[in-house]
């Protein structure tokens, strides 16, 4: 193992969600005290629902918001307490990659100059070497030079989050945090971007952390996985192990949620019940029990920890696995 | 013709932009038959969506305009109608009633300021012309049926109180509530989670099975295609390019574009290093290409494609294709 490009240790985002004198404190905990490392070159999975936390990490570990604990090691360098003017060598190596490349993109800019942002805030380059490199990262991912005078609205969807990873590449940053980068194009354009994302990481030996919703484009991207339910992970793991056998009943879910397009396939699928509870009164005891198929009386009270299956190769918290291959675990 | 409960024939579809006609559905054909689900797939802008507002006509504050063809209705076992050419006030009692539809976003398409209850009487009251506490109770059955807990809590509940999964279910309880022959379903689960999409898929499935009831689905996930269709319908540029049963589009597609289609889906199970894409992108509809409109991006394309466009072919197994690559290998008819 190569060291570590990103280290998350017992991260963790309260937001306050009421405010007023008189009225009770509320707080909502996006994300509950999640721990994970990615190596150079490698790519990172976090999949999950909506409202699951997903989001709120990739932002917090890019610092565009500061956690409420935790800590976040990037190339060494602990940053989750840094002020925002030490932050500026952090922002360099830690780039982000949008969902929405109709809304991530400034209309009223040109594409040159949207490139050249990071390049004006962080470099003293003159105009010309901005220019060379500008165009140098066009073609990289494979937009022709004459385009760089127009504006966002005159290119399509998969060629606008081109700009957007042309972008996040310009600053040669080691870490690339993708929040959905591929979820608002068509399968076509889709595969496409994926593509490039895998032919960039090669060459500039980049490190991703890879947000998604799509459990058919994390396993196409990503060496190790992580599946969070309600601000925690559940269950973490190489892709080979999590997909080909899937240990914690909500990863089992997920994956016999995904449609698969082979009509002759006929499967039995979990359905699971319900939908995701509120995460601001989140359910006592393991927080999947009010949907899980598989749940005991000791899921309503007492929560799993993310204990090390050292035979299945992964993190799983589920009472199931802790209970009937006890002496597989070692508690982290 | 009897088997058939909706026959869409070249179907010509278009807005009216700066007194300037643009043209974006060139002739679709294609039928649903009762009981059938049908499946609508292609990119974004290749004109699925426009075909269903066109056969509901909800062209309202548009400029868009019927500009040539038939979509003829069967209302019942005498009747049937082309819904180009009734009156709006026919129109207007045949939505809701016999064709219902529900669209990707449940937020947007339901009233924010009106509760359920109301909401999902007002179809009832209109068009089975029950009483308001007869259609009440047939309100709270119907949200009961799409499986949702606390029924007659819910029916006095808004829009926002609800999750969006729940939302789509009072969606389809409302274009159910009349009994449809028809539902058109646009992107019905796309807004959604995948487990909550399974549960709103399992639903739809149910209902169409128990009611023998007919369904247009709309959607660019050939995954939903998979589990949801009888036959599917492969639009591109504003006409249909393929027709097939789902197995046989599966397994032997037959039109560059469905192959490319269904090549770039990444599927779990199946590792690629490297996706298959198709290059380029749909073109608009005010500079659409000579000939096969899809010969630019097309990896087989020969120089007749440039030029003329195909026609649609019948194949062996009901299937049809427009694709010179097929020309000397037609079977049939030329339709």
């Amino acid at each position: 193992m190569s060291n570590p490009i990103l280290e998350v240790k017992g991260l963790r985002k309260s937001f306050q969600i009421s405010n007023g004198m008189f009225r009770k404190q509320k707080f909502l905990n996006a994300v509950n005290g999640i721990s994970f490392s990615v190596s150079e070159g490698k790519t990172f999975s976090i999949v999950g629902e909506s409202g699951c936390g997903k989001s709120t990490t990739g932002r917090l570990i890019s610092r565009l918001i500061t956690p409420t604990e935790g800590e976040v090691w990037i190339n060494g360098e602990e940053i989750s307490r840094k002020k925002e003017s030490e932050l500026a060598n952090v922002r360099k190596e830690v780039q982000m990659v949008f969902q929405d490349p109709y809304a991530s993109l400034n209309p009223r800019m040109k594409v040159r100059d949207i490139i050249a942002e990071p390049l004006e805030i962080h470099t003293k380059l003159t105009k010309k070497e901005q220019n060379s490199l500008i165009s140098e990262m066009m073609e990289i991912v494979g937009l022709s030079d004459y385009q760089a005078g127009l504006y966002a609205h005159e290119f399509s969807g998969g060629q606008r989050q081109r700009i957007g990873i042309a972008r996040a590449l310009i600053m040669k940053p080691k870490l690339i945090v993708a929040d959905e980068p591929v979820s608002a194009l068509d399968v076509s354009v889709q595969s496409q971007i994926l593509n490039l994302l895998k032919e960039l990481q090669k060459e500039l030996k980049l490190t991703y952390l890879f947000i998604s919703h799509d459990l058919s484009v994390v396993e196409h991207i990503s060496d190790s996985i992580g599946v969070m339910y309600l601000g925690e992970i559940v269950e973490s793991g190489s892709r080979e192990m999590i997909f080909s056998e899937p240990q914690h009943p909500y990863t089992k879910a997920l994956l016999s949620s995904v449609p698969i397009p082979d009509p002759k396939l006929k499967r039995d699928r979990i359905i699971l019940k319900g939908d995701l509870p509120s995460p601001v009164n989140p359910p006592t005891g393991c927080k999947f029990h009010t949907r899980c198929p598989e749940a005991m009386d000791i899921c309503k009270t007492v929560e799993p920890s993310l204990v090390y299956n050292k035979k299945m190769e992964r993190m799983v918290s589920c009472h199931l696995q802790q209970e009937t291959t006890d002496s597989n675990y070692i508690q982290i | 013709m009897k088997n058939t409960i909706l026959q869409v024939e070249r179907l010509q579809t278009e807005f009216t932009n700066d007194k300037k006609k643009v043209k974006v559905l060139h002739g679709v054909n294609f039928h649903i038959k009762k009981g059938e689900v049908l499946g609508l797939v292609g990119e974004s802008g290749c004109g699925k969506s426009l075909t269903s507002l066109s056969i509901m006509r909800l062209f309202k504050g548009t400029t868009a305009r019927i500009s040539d063809g038939e979509i003829l209705f069967q209302k019942n076992k005498e009747e049937e109608i082309d819904l180009t050419n009734i009156p709006e006030e026919e129109m207007r009692m045949l939505r809701g009633k016999q064709i219902a539809m529900i669209f990707q976003e449940p937020m947007t398409s339901l009233n924010p300021v009106m509760k359920i209850g109301e909401q999902l009487t007002e179809p009832i009251c209109l068009h089975l012309g029950y009483g308001k506490k007869k259609a009440r109770t047939h309100a709270i059955n119907m949200l009961e049926n799409v499986g949702i807990p606390r029924a007659d809590e819910v029916i006095n509940e808004y829009p926002h109180q609800l999750s969006g999964g729940m939302r789509q279910r009072v969606m389809i309880a409302m274009a159910m509530s009349c009994n449809p022959q028809l539902l058109i379903a646009d992107e019905p689960t796309t807004a959604l989670d995948v487990t909550i999409q399974a549960q709103i898929l399992d639903l739809m499935r149910q209902l169409q099975q128990d009611q023998n009831m007919s369904m247009l689905l709309i959607t660019h996930d050939l995954g939903v295609v998979a589990e949801m269709c009888d036959r599917v319908v492969v639009m591109y540029a504003g006409k249909v390019i393929e027709e097939a049963s789902v197995l046989d589009l599966f397994e032997s597609p037959k039109h560059p574009y469905t192959k490319g289609l269904i090549a770039s889906v990444p599927k779990i199970g199946n590792l690629k290093e490297k996706l298959s894409s198709i290059k380029g992108r749909v073109p608009t509809p005010e500079n659409m290409p000579e000939g096969c409109k899809f010969a630019p991006r097309c990896e087989e394309a020969m120089p007749i494609c440039f030029q003329k466009e195909p026609a649609t072919k019948a194949f062996k197994g009901n299937r049809h294709c427009s694709c010179w690559l097929y020309d000397d290998e037609m079977r049939d008819v030329s339709v």
